[in-house]
């Protein structure tokens, strides 16, 4: 089980910078590392659609991902 | 002579491929189908050298040998499979500059399959704009592979491009470095796979292990056999599928690090973050995606007025022509009242249609799309669709049949199925044809806001309709279609960029040129039929009509008494028995028989109406053909009862809104039975669809008579 103390993607807020720590979500990590998000990946998160939902995350300053909330609530990172 | 070697393009998505592909082949391409599957196939023939010739394959966009979707399946099918008729000969991978270290993981699998490969290298001048310069000298040094520099939109670098092909193709070899050793890790698996089914290459035996049950050329004996050594050797496909990308990754770093040099601060192009400031913006995002909308209605409808009126009136004056100079006689009647009518009715809306693709083309070539599938997902969720079916959604108002093969992208299967369901009821552009005619025949061009007129709301308002209609739908489907995946929504934003003409201008082609071949024969054949069922009778009613009208109407004569019984005719003609039959069951929505045999012949494809209404009225208007275009006909008709034109307001939006919901397409009905794979779900969807336009078209017409 998480405990709040972890953060994950779907926390950020605008420009906040974080480190990808691990996935909660098996299936959805395999898409997630074939598109460059790995452990120590640095990211930001570029923007949030109207709604609130989906986000954008920048990764490793090479280009921007979107995906759900949801999605993002699966990935757990190290805030910078 | 040797068959032409095969060259496969491929490539993440966004990487710049149909650029490439389009620069290599111009318009040398031909469209169809991978064997075996409905997957869009794009090839082309191109030089190599002077006296040599290549087919260029397009393969479909990936991020990684492990398909996501549907079409990304072909890939691996392809690649997997020595016997395949596009297995390769030289694999051209296409590689965004700008983000190098993800792009190269599809690299570096495809250099572990052991094919000959070579790695293009595009969107330098993005990467410049990120402050990033890549070295392809040493990226050549890392990999021991040819490394070719290229710009897929300006064709800088296709030269050496072809001079690499050319190179392989003499002296094919593999990559020399194994970038992920599947054998230190497995060595009993992949030994055994190797030697029981032949293979040479290890990671080629990995993707038998991981992937046989996608394999098309695996017999279920062999998949069963495969999934038996997984057990035996205690394999965890998920696992390994996690390692191996973490591994790739690992090699991947040092090769990126040693070819990339940061000149500044590595950031997005500053075009993409102002403008996604904008376009993502919860307020401007959605006004300037409903302005881009509504302008493109008014572009089609305004714009295109000018070639459609000069091709309606050059129709007219062919047809004028050929009967004044022709012989009078059935043969001259056929081609003129029956071929010609017929066609005039096609060719008309190719401006139209040609706007249409133009507009939508431009927005997904900008990297625009890509904003509005995230702006509408959370909005499309509520409905049980996903934010990518936007783009089905959006190209259904081109047409519905490459709008629900679209759908493949979306990988959960309940909101493609439901995707799939409601994508018809966005008005096609096979619509428009009958849209325009009625709306100019009963809107005024009043002009609103200036720049747009009342013809173009009420278009605009008929799509919105169909999207309404769509989306309810998608609604109230949320219920019934169950599944237990999850949506995924994980997607590459691409960079802003302009489009590129040439792309642009082959897409118009290629679309223009699928309706006018495909749409055309339909036409022209209906066309034909009805002209001979309208032009013939049971005998001596037709015989007897000349004498029935001077029996009846004593005082005419000329031009008057010739339509007179030219109208006589067609009424008993076997087309205007046909029309009384069912004149009681559409009354109710304000049709007379005539337009009851429009509405039958245009059951197979919707777009033979126009054409099969244009067809009657100029056989129902007699020989002495004073008005020449179709609208100016529509115009002129007269109940003969009440005296009072019979396309006034009330029939005219009855027309329209039974067309906005009605499914009146073969190929649609024949795509939702491929893409579900089911007859259940196209018989629901054509007798929905066709009871809305009943109910819809029987209501707009009682409301407004």
């Amino acid at each position: 089980m998480l405990t709040p103390s972890f953060k994950t993607i779907a926390d950020l807020k605008t420009g906040e910078r974080a480190i990808i720590r691990s996935f909660s979500d098996q299936l959805l990590s395999l898409k997630l590392l074939e598109m460059g998000c790995l452990p120590g990946t640095e990211i930001s998160l570029q923007f949030i659609a109207p709604f609130g939902d989906p986000i954008g995350v920048q990764i490793d300053s090479s280009y921007c991902l979107s995906m759900r909330k949801a999605e993002a609530a699966t990935v757990v990172v190290l805030s910078l | 002579m040797k068959k032409k070697p095969i060259i496969a393009l491929v490539g993440n998505p966004n990487c710049g491929k149909s650029s490439l592909f389009n620069q290599l082949t111009g318009l040398r391409q031909k469209v169809g189908n991978f064997s075996g599957v409905t997957v869009e196939r794009k090839s082309g023939v191109f030089r190599i050298d002077p006296q040599n010739e290549a087919v260029l394959v397009d393969l479909p966009g990936i991020y990684s040998l492990y398909p996501q979707s549907l079409d990304e399946r072909v890939v691996i099918d392809i690649l997997a499979n020595p016997s395949h008729q596009d297995y390769p000969d030289v694999v051209v991978v296409l590689v965004d500059a700008s983000n190098l270290k993800r792009n190269l993981l599809l690299f570096t699998e495809i250099a572990d399959l052991g094919l000959p490969v070579i790695l293009a290298l595009n969107m330098l001048d993005i990467a410049s704009q990120m402050h990033l310069q890549i070295n392809a000298t040493k990226l050549a040094m890392q990999t021991g592979l040819p490394v070719v520099r290229l710009n897929a939109r300006t064709g800088e670098g296709i030269n050496q491009l072809q001079l690499a092909i050319r190179q392989v193709l003499a002296k094919p070899v593999g990559a020399s470095k194994v970038y992920f050793d599947v054998a230190s890790y497995v060595p009993a698996l992949i030994a055994d796979v190797k030697s029981r089914y032949g293979l040479q290459n290890d990671y080629l035996a990995l993707h038998y292990v991981q992937q046989h049950d996608i394999f098309s050329f695996l017999s279920n004996d062999t998949r069963v056999s495969l999934d038996g050594l997984i057990q035996a050797h205690n394999f965890r496909e998920i696992d390994f599928r996690a390692q191996e990308t973490v591994a790739r990754y690992q090699q991947i770093e040092p090769i990126a690090k040693a070819a990339t040099k940061a000149t500044a601060d590595v950031q997005l192009p500053i075009w993409t973050r102002r403008l996604d400031k904008i376009l993502l913006h919860p307020f401007w995002g959605y006004l300037v995606f409903l302005t881009i909308l509504l302008l493109i209605f008014q572009a089609v409808f305004t714009l295109a007025q000018y070639p459609m009126d000069a091709i309606d009136g050059g129709v007219a004056a062919l047809n004028h022509w050929l009967k004044d100079t022709l012989p009078p006689s059935m043969l001259t009647n056929l081609l003129t009242d029956g071929l010609l009518a017929g066609i005039g009715g096609v060719v008309i809306f190719i401006p139209q249609i040609a706007f249409l693709f133009l507009l939508i083309s431009i927005l997904e070539e900008s990297g625009y799309m890509a904003r509005v599938m995230v702006i509408m997902d959370w909005l499309m969720r509520k409905f049980g669709l996903n934010g990518r079916s936007v783009v089905p959604l959006i190209s259904g108002v081109a047409c519905a049949v490459p709008a629900m093969m679209s759908a493949r992208s979306i990988s959960n299967r309940k909101e493609r199925l439901i995707t799939i369901l409601v994508t018809p009821l966005m008005s096609c552009s096979a619509r428009l044809p009958i849209f325009s005619l009625f709306i100019a025949l009963v809107v005024p061009a009043t002009p609103v806001l200036g720049f747009i007129d009342m013809q173009g709301i009420t278009l605009f308002g008929l799509y919105l309709v169909g999207l309404l209609a769509a989306l309810l739908s998608a609604w109230a489907l949320k219920g019934f279609v169950k599944t237990q995946e999850k949506g995924y929504f994980i997607m590459e934003m691409p960079t802003y960029k302009w489009p590129r003409w040439y792309h642009v201008g082959i897409s118009i082609w290629e679309s223009v040129k699928s309706f006018v071949v495909e749409a055309g024969k339909i036409i022209v054949a209906i066309s034909i039929i009805l002209w001979v069922l309208a032009s013939y009778g049971p005998a001596d009613s037709m015989q007897r009509a000349p004498q029935t009208v001077r029996q009846n109407q004593p005082t005419l004569t000329g031009v008057a008494l010739e339509n007179a019984i030219a109208a006589q005719k067609l009424e008993n003609s076997y087309a205007g028995h046909f029309g009384k039959f069912i004149e009681p069951a559409i009354a109710p929505l304000g049709y007379d028989w005539k337009i009851g045999i429009a509405l039958l012949a245009s059951f197979a494809a919707r777009e033979v109406f126009v054409g099969t209404i244009s067809t009657i009225y100029s056989i129902g208007k007699g020989t002495t053909d004073s008005e020449g275009t179709i609208k100016a006909r529509l115009k002129a008709e007269i109940n003969p009862r009440t005296r009072k034109p019979v396309y006034n307001t009330a029939t005219a939006f009855s027309l329209l809104i039974f067309y906005v919901f009605a499914m009146m397409c073969m190929s649609t009905i024949a795509t939702a039975y491929r893409e579900t794979n089911s007859w259940e779900w196209p018989l629901a969807q054509f007798f929905y669809m066709t009871g809305l336009a009943y109910l819809f078209a029987f209501l707009t017409y009682q409301a407004l008579r």
